[in-house]
């Protein structure tokens, strides 16, 4: 029994000695030309990107003040650039169309870039700024090959649509430029629009994507030729892991909400999502392989949800409809609100399924990185040796402990999801029982 | 003075979920010392009945993001 207590308290000075050490690493050679301005928490929302970075918020900035907001929001965005802790960074390729210039694709390794957020070269009118393309629409700027550009500056105008914003700059030759950023289909909500190119880019997150869709492809068939080759066989192994999730699914959410009956036909999307989701959630929580947050990025929870609402009103049937928009059992004078409160209903189910997933897989990546920029804090970006050590000793185990709630949410929310799905899906598909 | 408000609103929104998770998990400890044999069923209705709460409160938390 004393045998194992002295495993785990050494395990945790290890961790401690590993974490300070660290930190302490940090503050070294990094001298960035961040423009770290004030407002600078916001505008990611503007393209409306998030992703996720595992654990080691390596932003030291030595001389520059530790910025814990930046580093979080910068380490839950998309990226063109895959780096794993630091040290390493992989470009991406980036593909771009503008009207008036066509296609670009080049890899993104031409912004050099490294591991920051901010590129130092322009490329073809290019530039990389925050982590996502920008470009510079002013024809007196080298529109082919590559320059260096200086640093990026912030300014709050009064944007085309009548709004205030944020407007980027990036200074050449000592003239500044205006920057446009990618276009959005959000229909400036979320401070976005048509602009004058688009941005197709393989990031980090469909990087992500594509990983996680083989590596279920190539378990899920290795799987199914074990149970082709020999049907009476006990399952093992990797067979026996994914049994176990597929009858979960089965038996708690595919038959209660759909039936016996008819729950085959939707039983493989269902099962699509259950494991996309839960692959990307996981995938997400793997420290160290390099910030990808891509189920807490708006956009893919959004076409999931475009999925699911798609499905549910075309498999809907006429008691379905029936039910929404004229429902039996109401007085004709309540009927048309209770219709409109129905109408809206239905945009907004689907809606809900898009921010839960989003917003807990990004809170949970926020608290994380909030509780490792708590050792940079703490250690003064470094320069503190005692500061560290107490840093280290109150976030290490609170980091432990928001990670093991994160493997469990990642669990929890594929499956609320997929049951949600599968609510509405019966919903849209169950007869009249009247 | 946005972003205070943002905090302010995003603290609120947690006192919510605070509130709506003591309630489940509360109800869910009184339901299963009545009936001990059910406190599996009890158990993952609780974690679902969790997650639902939670995510509007992080809803919540992620317009503040986005508002600033």
């Amino acid at each position: 029994m004393s045998k194992n207590i002295v495993k785990v308290v050494f395990v945790f000075i290890a961790m401690f000695v590993v974490s300070v050490g660290y930190s302490f690493d940090q503050h070294e050679g990094h001298d960035h030309s961040h423009d770290h301005a004030t407002e600078h928490n916001h505008d990611h929302a503007t393209t409306s990107d998030h992703g996720t970075e595992e654990g080691h918020g390596e932003h030291g900035e030595g001389g520059h003040e530790y910025d814990p907001t930046s580093t979080a929001i910068h380490h839950i965005s998309d990226g063109n650039v895959w780096t794993i802790l630091e040290a390493v960074s992989i470009p991406l390729p980036t593909i771009l169309y503008a009207k008036d210039r066509g296609w670009d694709v080049f890899m993104s390794s031409k912004f050099h870039a490294g591991h920051h957020e901010d590129g130092h070269s322009s490329y073809n009118g290019y530039v990389l700024h925050h982590g996502s393309v920008k470009r510079v629409i002013d024809p007196s700027f080298p529109q082919k090959g590559s320059v260096d550009v200086g640093h990026f500056i912030h300014k709050t105008e009064l944007r085309a649509n009548g709004k205030e914003g944020d407007v980027y700059y990036v200074e050449y030759n000592g003239k500044e430029y205006k920057l446009d950023s990618k276009t959005t289909l959000d229909g400036g909500i979320l401070g976005g629009g048509i602009t004058s190119f688009w941005d197709f880019s393989i990031t980090k997150n469909v990087v992500a994507m594509l990983i996680v869709v083989l590596l279920l492809f190539f378990m899920f068939r290795s799987a199914a030729r074990k149970y082709k080759e020999n049907p009476m066989k006990a399952p093992s192994g990797l067979q026996g892991m994914l049994e176990t999730l597929v009858v979960f699914v089965r038996d708690e959410v595919a038959v209660p909400f759909i039936g016996e009956k008819k729950y085959m036909k939707y039983f493989p999307f269902l099962l699509s999502i259950f494991f996309f989701i839960l692959g990307l959630n996981l995938f997400g929580q793997i420290p160290f392989l390099g910030s990808v947050n891509a189920t807490g990025n708006l956009s893919i929870t959004m076409v999931l949800a475009i999925l699911v609402f798609l499905l549910v009103n075309l498999s809907g049937n006429k008691h379905y409809w029936e039910h929404t928009f004229w429902m039996p059992g109401v007085p004709v004078a309540v009927k048309p609100i209770l219709a409109a409160v129905e109408g809206m209903g239905l945009f907004i189910k689907p809606l809900t399924l898009m921010l839960r997933l989003a917003g807990n897989i990004s809170a949970g990546h926020i608290a994380i990185l909030s509780f490792i920029g708590l050792i940079f804090i703490f250690s003064n970006s470094g320069e503190s040796f005692g500061g560290g050590v107490i840093g280290s000793a109150m976030s290490i185990p609170l980091t432990l402990f928001m990670m093991a709630i994160e493997l469990v949410v990642a669990f929890v929310q594929a499956f609320v999801f997929t049951i949600l799905t599968a609510s509405y899906i019966g919903a849209a598909t169950e007869e009249a029982h009247h | 003075m946005t972003g205070t408000l943002v905090a302010l609103g995003a603290g609120l929104a947690v006192i919510g979920a605070g509130l709506g998770i003591g309630m489940v998990g509360g109800k869910a400890m009184e339901a299963i010392a009545r009936q001990p044999e059910a406190a599996g069923d009890i158990r993952s209705g609780m974690i679902i009945m969790a997650a639902f709460v939670e995510g509007a409160a992080l809803i919540a938390i992620l317009l503040s993001i986005f508002m600033s």
